[in-house]
């Protein structure tokens, strides 16, 4: 296994830090154009979409290959949204209601019984705790036939509700929500106690408003995921006013005739809002990501 | 002076009333949507189901032995053993090395970090089409073959549409690549930064030069538990890839395009019971791709020791 950049040291640390041989300047120039050229290959695809975005169908399909269109081309905005045959503004508006009941309900739901799994003293407990685990052990992507055959006979499919309300339900992050709350130090709790409240008022007025971290970090993943998601809409939004935006990209990417522009456009309206939220809650990513990786 | 506490401030009754409003969500959805399924699947793959949800015209295990004699489920199995054996291997090593490499720069890293991150935020479906449409598109104007043509190449490969030889393959798991890898050099970072810097002061005194016998010796073992956790989420979510193979391959319908050259399990089962409306035989697939994961992971776990300490 070739390990590029191993060659110069393991850490910033290193010994005989005061003196560095000539080689250890042309090892730190190797590495970091390795680390520009991989840089530019993993934000060259951002490019193809915001490039192709912007041309004209006979700029994409010319033999002479265009870093950038002659004249950037605002109407392929409109012209996209005015596609009879690509619904956009019906599944982007699908897309972010979906996204945003994921994001509050399937973080609500997890840290109520994450609150309840860790603090309330209750009997049966640790059996509620284990059948809610047990749900872990299958993946949940493979069980989307019985969960059709379920949602069908509630009358669920071709319905927004159909698409949102299975996935809201995560015993992963009941999970990480019971872990933070035992955690949480008893003295405030008792003290909220002490002051007459309720397990209810504990929760909403003292572990609530202190997890506001947490929830930022499980909340914003499935929102992603939800945004992103492809199967489970494929399979429940049957009809047009029901797709998501993935879905309208889809259903245009794989049909016969393709409009290039109109398509790039698509991806760039698309990933845009993902791209923004991403760059602006990067750091409660890194720790959900992080969160989810050590109990993988 | 006494104070009258009403019945349901008293604290056990109050405890289990709490305790079930709190928990009741959670409990009656996966209740609903998970356990439900999977005891009605269950009943579903032991029924003749064709066009209709309702169980109880029992087949025995015909529906199993059905999908497991039938050419093309078995085939999409070996499809995804193949892709995963490509995928997991080259998604491990690239996430390490971009980890080790924005780890140890010395500036610039967040920037770093942020840009090999940020495919996470793209969709499957979005990238499939720049890698269809834009990469990999069968005509002259395709970026790969204008990139074969810059090198004095006159060919114009058609990379999703032959079966011989499998360019397919590049485009799926460069695709993928792309996508994931941020993910698990997060995952990767999180693990060196808890590496003990004293351990590698120690292996200095010790004479030990740095670069790959520090690597080997200390980096590798030290991030033993990440890079399980990597191979064991990067195998679950292989084992049930759909959109790329589905958006890249696909035609307007599930059955036309490209799909017939790497068909996996999720896009076969989608076909059996989402189109040909065999709930029966589609529910045993899944339980049959259900049992191989379950299987793969425990045998991955012993061989990797899962859940030891180091």
């Amino acid at each position: 296994m070739a390990l590029p950049g191993q060659q110069t040291s393991a850490t910033s640390i290193e010994p005989g830090r005061g003196h560095r041989p000539v080689g250890f300047y042309l090892l730190e120039v190797g590495r970091y154009i390795l680390l520009i050229a991989l840089g530019l290959t993993f934000l060259f695809p951002f490019y193809m979409i915001v490039s192709r975005a912007l041309m004209t169908q006979a700029e994409i399909t010319s033999f002479n290959w265009s870093w950038w269109p002659a004249q950037i081309q605002w109407h392929n905005v409109k012209d996209l949204f005015n596609d009879p045959t690509a619904p956009m503004g019906t599944g982007l508006r699908n897309s972010a209601i979906i996204a945003i009941v994921t994001f509050v309900f399937q973080t609500l739901f997890a840290s109520m019984a994450g609150y309840a799994l860790a603090r309330i003293p209750f009997r049966g407990r640790e059996v509620v705790f284990s059948l809610i685990l047990l749900t872990l052990m299958v993946p949940s992507a493979v069980t989307f036939v019985p969960t059709y055959a379920v949602v069908s006979k509630l009358h669920g499919v071709n319905t927004l509700w159909g698409i949102v309300v299975p996935t809201l339900f995560s015993a992963f992050a009941t999970f990480l929500f019971r872990q933070f709350y035992l955690e949480f130090p008893a003295e405030i709790e008792e003290a909220g106690r002490l002051d007459g409240n309720t397990y209810f008022g504990i929760y909403w007025k003292l572990l609530l408003p202190n997890s506001m971290g947490i929830m930022a970090a499980l909340g914003v993943l499935s929102f992603i995921a939800s945004w992103n998601a492809f199967l489970w809409p494929l399979v429940i939004g049957q009809s047009p006013s029901k797709w998501t935006a993935q879905i309208v990209i889809s259903t245009y990417l794989t049909a016969q005739t393709i409009n290039l522009p109109e398509l790039f456009m698509g991806a760039a309206v698309t990933a845009a809002p993902l791209v923004i939220v991403f760059l602006i809650m990067q750091r409660y990513i890194v720790q959900g990501v992080r969160m989810s990786g050590i109990t993988g | 002076m006494t104070v009258r506490v009403p019945f349901w401030r008293r604290s056990n009754v109050e405890a289990n009333i709490a305790f079930w409003v709190l928990i009741a969500p959670m409990l009656i959805g996966l209740g609903v949507f998970v356990f439900w399924p999977i005891v009605w699947g269950l009943l579903l793959s032991f029924s003749e189901a064709r066009n209709s949800i309702s169980i109880g015209h029992w087949v025995g295990w015909r529906n199993y032995s059905d999908m497991l004699s039938d050419s093309a489920f078995r085939k999409s199995l070996l499809t995804i053993v193949i892709f995963t054996a490509f995928i997991v291997p080259l998604t491990f090593a690239l996430s390490l090395v971009l980890a080790v490499l924005v780890h140890t720069a010395s500036f610039g890293r967040p920037i770093f970090r942020t840009v090999f991150f940020i495919p996470t935020a793209i969709s499957y479906v979005v990238a499939s089409l720049v890698w269809r449409m834009g990469f990999f598109n069968g005509l002259p104007y395709g970026f790969a073959n204008m990139v074969l043509y810059w090198f004095g190449s006159s060919k114009v490969l058609d990379w999703i549409g032959t079966a011989h030889p499998p360019y397919y393959w590049l485009v799926l798991v460069t695709c993928r690549l792309w996508l994931q890898v941020g993910f698990y050099m997060i995952l990767f970072l999180a693990g060196l930064q808890e590496i003990d810097q004293s351990l590698y002061e120690a292996s200095w005194v010790d004479g030990a030069t740095p670069g790959w016998t520090t690597f080997r010796t200390i980096t590798l073992p030290m991030l033993r538990n990440t890079s399980v956790a990597v191979i064991l989420l990067n195998f679950i979510a292989a084992f049930q890839a759909f959109d790329e193979f589905y958006n890249i391959l696909g035609g307007g319908l599930a059955t036309s395009g490209n799909v017939g050259l790497a068909r996996p399990p999720l896009v076969y089962l989608y076909q059996v019971a989402i189109g040909q409306q065999d709930y029966g035989r589609g529910s045993a697939g899944a339980f049959i791709l259900v049992a191989a994961i379950i299987i793969f992971t425990i045998v991955q776990g012993r061989i990797f020791g899962f859940g030891r300490r180091s």
